[in-house]
């Protein structure tokens, strides 16, 4: 496939053990870089995407032609100015953007994987991407930054590896997937396996796709990342290019065109049993109940400087949610900043342009980057 | 900068840690940084000053001392300060006992209703007092639970803490506060400065 060559890969020969059982080795993970590593090796972040994110950032995605998915936040004299820092992401392992996924061939049976992939875990996506640490030679990260799961993985980054970073920004988050997330994530595997298509996620054999199954999981994904504010005022009732509704099904509405527009164009870039493999390691994803009830001990060895940001009309990770980071954080004397922004845009807020959260992230930045913090 | 920042930092060790209540646009917090070399994380309500400090590289978390406080174990600071807005609490005591509670001493500045000015003011104009420390309306402001240098005292009595030092600020000059002279710092004092112990 010509789109592989646009793909950095690393090779992780290392055994990982998964948190399921099973150890891979030899297991691709795709990554892209921006900036440059300074020659003391101290101004590297790496970025953790999201659910439905990748390795590219910013700048334009070779893959999809479209601008990268933070690109409000990461670039030339943004917030994580790629003038002054070197940014790594990778894509997530179980991910379908080069990263060892169930759209990847098994070696054993020579067939693509699907749902024989193994189930994985935020740890395990994380526990993979240390080695792109040894790679590049760095002993410690200045930061780690993630919004959503990728804030999730920052919290899981910093338990695993406390000394390995200076500064962690965990943002839009939690510490454990909520029964309200789940059941999210749930309605959309069940829109995926509904479709005929999906085949018990043996679709590739067939050269098929689940698309319309997919799509629905993403109609249904995309209003949880929106408020009810954000969608009443940017559509309101408004009529999807007609003057009166039409008593049918169609889209009469502009807000089911819209849902259905991000649920077609979603299909054409991301797998459906990639889907079903992250929103799954999301549900897994209870950093308190790893800790045994008390998640300041997830915290307890590390000297990182934390950042917790959140947004006021975040309903899927809420304020408090964020919050409890911060408790947990202040138990254990850490040092920790925290602030809430405000925005109608809903758990979206992190990836749009929202001046105050970006400016939070520059400053906070910029200011632990000039203490030069051990 | 406030005039009692450097009184306020006289009464701090170095390398202390700190916590600052209400820290505002972060001034104390970056003034105890530069001259005590102060471990200093601050508590600020307002999102716009929360901002303001993030910029200037202060640790600060956005909430409110009233409920905000509950999070930091027991000792976690030597020192926390409470810089003139004791008054603006719906329960001074639960705050109080707060901030005994997760530092080893407090740090509370008062803007003293008992100066004369204020005294005349009410006096004579019959209206609710309006001073340059004390700038609002009646109906807006944000002090609910005013009090005098004197009646800060009696609290202390009443909800048993101690008072280890007692400063008054008269035209920007300090003064110690003392059982004989009492009267007369309720009097002049524009600002009483407590250091408190459990």
């Amino acid at each position: 496939m010509s789109i592989k060559q646009n793909i950095k890969t690393l090779i992780v020969e290392k055994p990982l053990k998964l948190d399921c059982g099973q150890t891979i080795n030899n297991f691709p993970l795709a990554y892209e870089t921006y900036g440059s590593l300074n020659h003391e090796k101290d101004n590297a972040i790496l970025v953790f995407h999201a659910l439905t994110g990748d390795q590219f950032v910013t700048g334009i995605n070779p893959v999809t032609k479209k601008d990268g998915w933070w690109s409000y936040a990461v670039g030339s004299g943004k917030s994580i100015d790629t003038d002054k820092y070197f940014v790594i992401c990778a894509n997530v392992i179980g991910g379908c953007m080069g990263s060892f996924g169930p759209s990847h061939e098994n070696p054993k049976t020579k067939k693509i994987y699907g749902t024989d992939f193994p189930v994985i875990t935020i740890n395990d996506m994380v526990n993979a991407q240390i080695n792109l640490l040894d790679f590049f030679g760095i002993k410690k990260l200045f930061s780690i930054v993630g919004g959503s799961m990728g804030g999730m993985q920052v919290l899981q980054f910093i338990s695993n590896y406390p000394n390995k970073t200076k500064t962690a920004i965990p943002i839009a988050c939690t510490s454990s997937h909520s029964a309200q997330n789940i059941a999210f994530n749930e309605l959309g595997r069940q829109a995926i396996a509904a479709d005929h298509n999906w085949s018990d996620g043996n679709y590739n054999l067939k050269n098929i796709v689940p698309d319309k199954g997919l799509a629905v999981a993403r109609m249904a994904a995309h209003i949880t990342y929106l408020s009810k504010k954000g969608l009443q005022e940017k559509f309101g009732r408004k009529l999807q290019e007609r003057d009166d509704l039409k008593f049918g099904f169609d889209a009469d509405f502009q807000i089911e065109s819209y849902l259905r527009y991000q649920g077609s164009v979603f299909v054409d870039r991301f797998d459906a049993n990639s889907y079903l493999y992250i929103t799954r390691a999301m549900d897994y994803f209870d950093l308190v109940k790893q800790f045994n009830g008390n998640l300041s001990d997830a915290f307890k060895n590390t000297k990182a400087k934390f950042f917790i940001i959140s947004f006021t009309s975040d309903w899927l990770y809420p304020t408090q949610e964020n919050k409890d980071i911060v408790i947990a954080l202040n138990a254990v004397g850490a040092n920790v900043g925290f602030v809430e922004i405000e925005s109608d845009k809903g758990h979206d807020s992190f990836l749009l342009n929202i001046p105050n959260f970006l400016k939070a992230l520059k400053n906070f930045l910029d200011k632990s980057y000039a203490e030069k913090l051990s | 900068m406030k005039p009692e920042y450097k009184i306020i930092s006289d009464l701090i060790e170095k390398n202390a840690k700190v916590l600052d209540v209400g820290c505002d646009d972060g001034t104390l917090m970056e003034f105890l940084k530069t001259n005590k070399n102060v471990n200093i994380r601050g508590i600020e309500i307002s999102k716009e000053k929360v901002q303001t400090c993030i910029a200037k590289g202060l640790t600060v978390i956005e909430g409110n001392a009233e409920f905000d406080l509950k999070q930091f174990p027991n000792d976690s600071f030597e020192y926390v300060v409470l810089g003139q807005t004791l008054q603006a609490f719906i329960n001074p005591e639960i705050v109080i006992k707060e901030l005994l509670r997760v530092g080893n001493r407090a740090i509370v500045t008062i803007p003293n209703f008992g100066h004369w000015k204020v005294r005349l003011n009410l006096l004579f104009k019959g209206t609710m007092p309006i001073t340059n420390s004390l700038p609002h309306d009646w109906y807006n402001t944000p002090n609910i639970h005013m009090c005098t240098i004197k009646d800060f005292v009696k609290f202390s009595k009443i909800i048993n803490f101690k008072i280890f030092k007692s400063l008054a600020l008269i035209n920007e000059n300090v003064s110690d506060i003392n059982n004989s002279n009492l009267i007369f710092k309720n009097l002049f004092g524009e600002l009483g400065i407590f250091l408190i112990e459990k």
